[in-house]
């Protein structure tokens, strides 16, 4: 297990170094420099800035300072945002992106897991095809396009909830659910299969037959079982909550990591992007990470070799 | 001895037999005519409306559905219904020039993995496992922001990230297969690497590998609708539906449904796909076959 863990971690670090490496020589390609988008500057005013960002060092000097300031946990210069670091604007955004994310990921869970059980103990009953209808059309339909009818039904027609912004419970409100129902569309499929895989097994009907409250099979036996290919979809479902944030955030003007990323790319500010993308990276790899070592502690039967 | 004539099977070939499945599967059915109603109209319904897609009008801006303008006009007075039906062209050629650049590179490099193995095998699923780690939209920006300006460098980033779903499921497939009795069989009659490749491996993946293209398509629309409505997509004056949310949104409290119109429509359209392709996952699993 410490062996596996370890290599893990070791294969992270090489993902993040060959990313790091195509994003940076991606940057290098892009036509047009930093300081394009604002009025042509005097040819020596480029060389200061280039000087001072060390822009006009060789390409492989660059990239090494590039990896030796991430070692210490600074991502860079914003090339936009004068006088802010990269990782400043990241901790600005976090907060945000992080309090929506988790709060979707628990309206996912907290949607996703109950209706695919039930759908599944009243398997060909209403409820069931209830489930199976909603968690069909809402795995297909993004989030953007969802949020897009919450905004106008509740905000232009009824007046309920404000468009966008951050700060108040309502603001949260439409953009957690946009965010949230894909994947619990998802969840709900997953759960109400498994479910129905773990019914089926011997030691269910062994339980019944040893007259065991239905309650207790229910949750020591079946909940326990079919969870573990729900844990499984999680790290994916993860990073999808993340790329669905760049639009939801944008859609919901949610001043968060994502709408910063965007903004980014509009200015060419390569700093940021580059920053944000390693970021990204990190905490993606990282949860996916944990979810394989959570994985094997929730199954038993997994072992590592 | 006579084979009793009820025991024999009418001859079904698994092509056929997927077809008479898919049929039966009235979801799947409903979601391939609508694609088919949608293709049909983006062709031939430019070259019958009275409203060029960039004409603007601007004495008839805003309109709500009218006779004149069935889904009224936009904040230049461009009539919305042509605008909906060009953007469905947009929307189905990076569905589908997408999956043709997914394929180019997905299929061989699949194949040559799992067909070589060894070294070759290694290098390449490394290489898609470090893509794999990233969310694909952040990588499918960055690549649109360094390919720049066409629609066709869209298609190209677009394909360029999601190739790797495609190169992993035929590798699978391939490496699966090459344990049947029918590849030992054409290897022990002197079939080569490259002939059993093509001749055997491939066209046994091809099932899988088409549910996982349609899946695909609706995931490059929504991308390419996302991209324009950050802004970063396709550009004005050509119409795409991501497009015309960004610029309707402007005036969604005046007119929403300048933003109802086309979310409906990416709406329809992915879930059209996603019927199509749960239809056919199930038509072609052979373990359903009778």
């Amino acid at each position: 297990m410490t062996r596996y863990i370890l290599f893990r971690i070791l294969w992270l670090i090489i993902v993040l170094l060959v990313v790091s490496f195509i994003t940076f020589s991606l940057m290098h390609l892009v036509p047009g420099g930093p300081w394009d988008k604002t009025k042509t500057l005097a040819p020596q005013v480029v060389e200061a800035l280039n000087k001072k960002y060390g822009l006009d060092k060789p390409f492989f000097a660059q990239f090494g300072d590039f990896l030796w300031n991430i070692l210490h946990g600074d991502l860079g210069v914003s090339y936009t945002l004068q006088d802010r670091s990269v990782t400043s604007i990241i901790l600005q955004g976090l907060p945000k992106t992080a309090t929506l994310g988790v709060i979707a990921f628990i309206l996912a869970i907290l949607i996703g897991i109950p209706f695919g059980m039930a759908a599944a103990l009243k398997q060909n009953s209403i409820i069931d095809y209830l489930s199976v209808i909603f968690s069909t059309i809402f795995a297909s339909i993004p989030g953007f396009v969802l949020g897009i009818l919450l905004i106008i039904i509740f905000s232009v027609e009824l007046h309920w909830l404000p468009t966008g912004g951050w700060g108040s419970v309502q603001q949260i409100i439409m953009p957690a659910f946009a965010l949230a129902t894909l994947p619990a569309a998802f969840i709900a499929r997953i759960t109400r299969s498994s479910t129905l895989e773990v019914m089926r097994q011997d030691y269910v009907r062994t339980a019944q037959a040893m007259g065991i409250k239905q309650r207790v099979i229910l949750v020591r036996h079946i909940l326990r079982n079919a969870l573990i290919p729900v844990v499984t979809m999680a790290g994916p479902e993860l990073a999808f909550l993340v790329s669905g944030s760049f639009i939801i955030e944008n859609l919901f003007s949610i001043p968060g990591i994502g709408r910063m990323f965007v903004n980014g790319v509009f200015a060419r500010d390569y700093g940021l992007i580059m920053g944000s993308v390693l970021f990204y990276g990190f905490v993606v790899a990282g949860l996916n990470l944990v979810v394989d070592i959570l994985y094997g502690v929730i199954d038993p039967r997994i072992r590592y070799d | 001895m006579t084979i009793a004539a009820e025991s024999v099977r009418p001859h079904h070939t698994l092509w056929g037999d997927a077809w008479i499945r898919l049929r039966r599967n009235k979801l799947a059915v409903t979601g391939g005519v609508i694609i088919l109603l949608i293709t049909l109209l983006a062709i031939i319904y430019p070259f019958f409306s009275k409203y060029d897609f960039a004409s603007q009008d601007l004495n008839a801006i805003l309109q709500s559905p009218s006779s004149e303008h069935l889904l009224g006009t936009d904040e230049l007075g461009r009539d919305v219904m042509t605008r909906l039906i060009t953007g469905a062209r947009t929307s189905l050629m990076v569905g589908i020039f997408t999956q043709i650049i997914v394929l180019a590179i997905g299929l061989p490099l699949g194949a040559i993995s799992g067909a070589t193995g060894g070294k070759t095998d290694n290098f390449i699923m490394r290489f898609v496992d470090i893509i794999y780690a990233f969310p694909d939209l952040l990588l499918i920006i960055l690549l649109r922001s360094i390919l720049g300006g066409s629609i066709y460098m869209i298609f190209l980033a677009i394909g360029l990230v999601n190739w790797v779903g495609v190169a992993r499921l035929v590798r699978g497939q391939i490496l699966s297969l090459k344990q049947r009795d029918f590849v030992t069989a054409a290897r022990v009659f002197g079939g080569t690497g490259g002939y059993i490749t093509t001749r055997h491996l491939l066209p046994n993946s091809l099932g899988p590998v088409i549910v996982t293209v349609t899946f695909n398509i609706p995931r490059a629309i929504f991308t390419e609708a996302a991209l324009s409505y950050i802004g970063i997509g396709v550009q004005p004056p050509t119409p795409s539906w991501g497009a015309m949310i960004r610029d309707g949104y402007n005036v969604i409290f005046a007119a929403p449904h300048l933003v109802l119109f086309p979310a409906i429509a990416i709406g329809i359209l992915m879930l059209s796909f996603t019927f199509l392709g749960d239809g056919l996952r199930d038509a072609l699993d052979p373990r359903l076959r009778r």
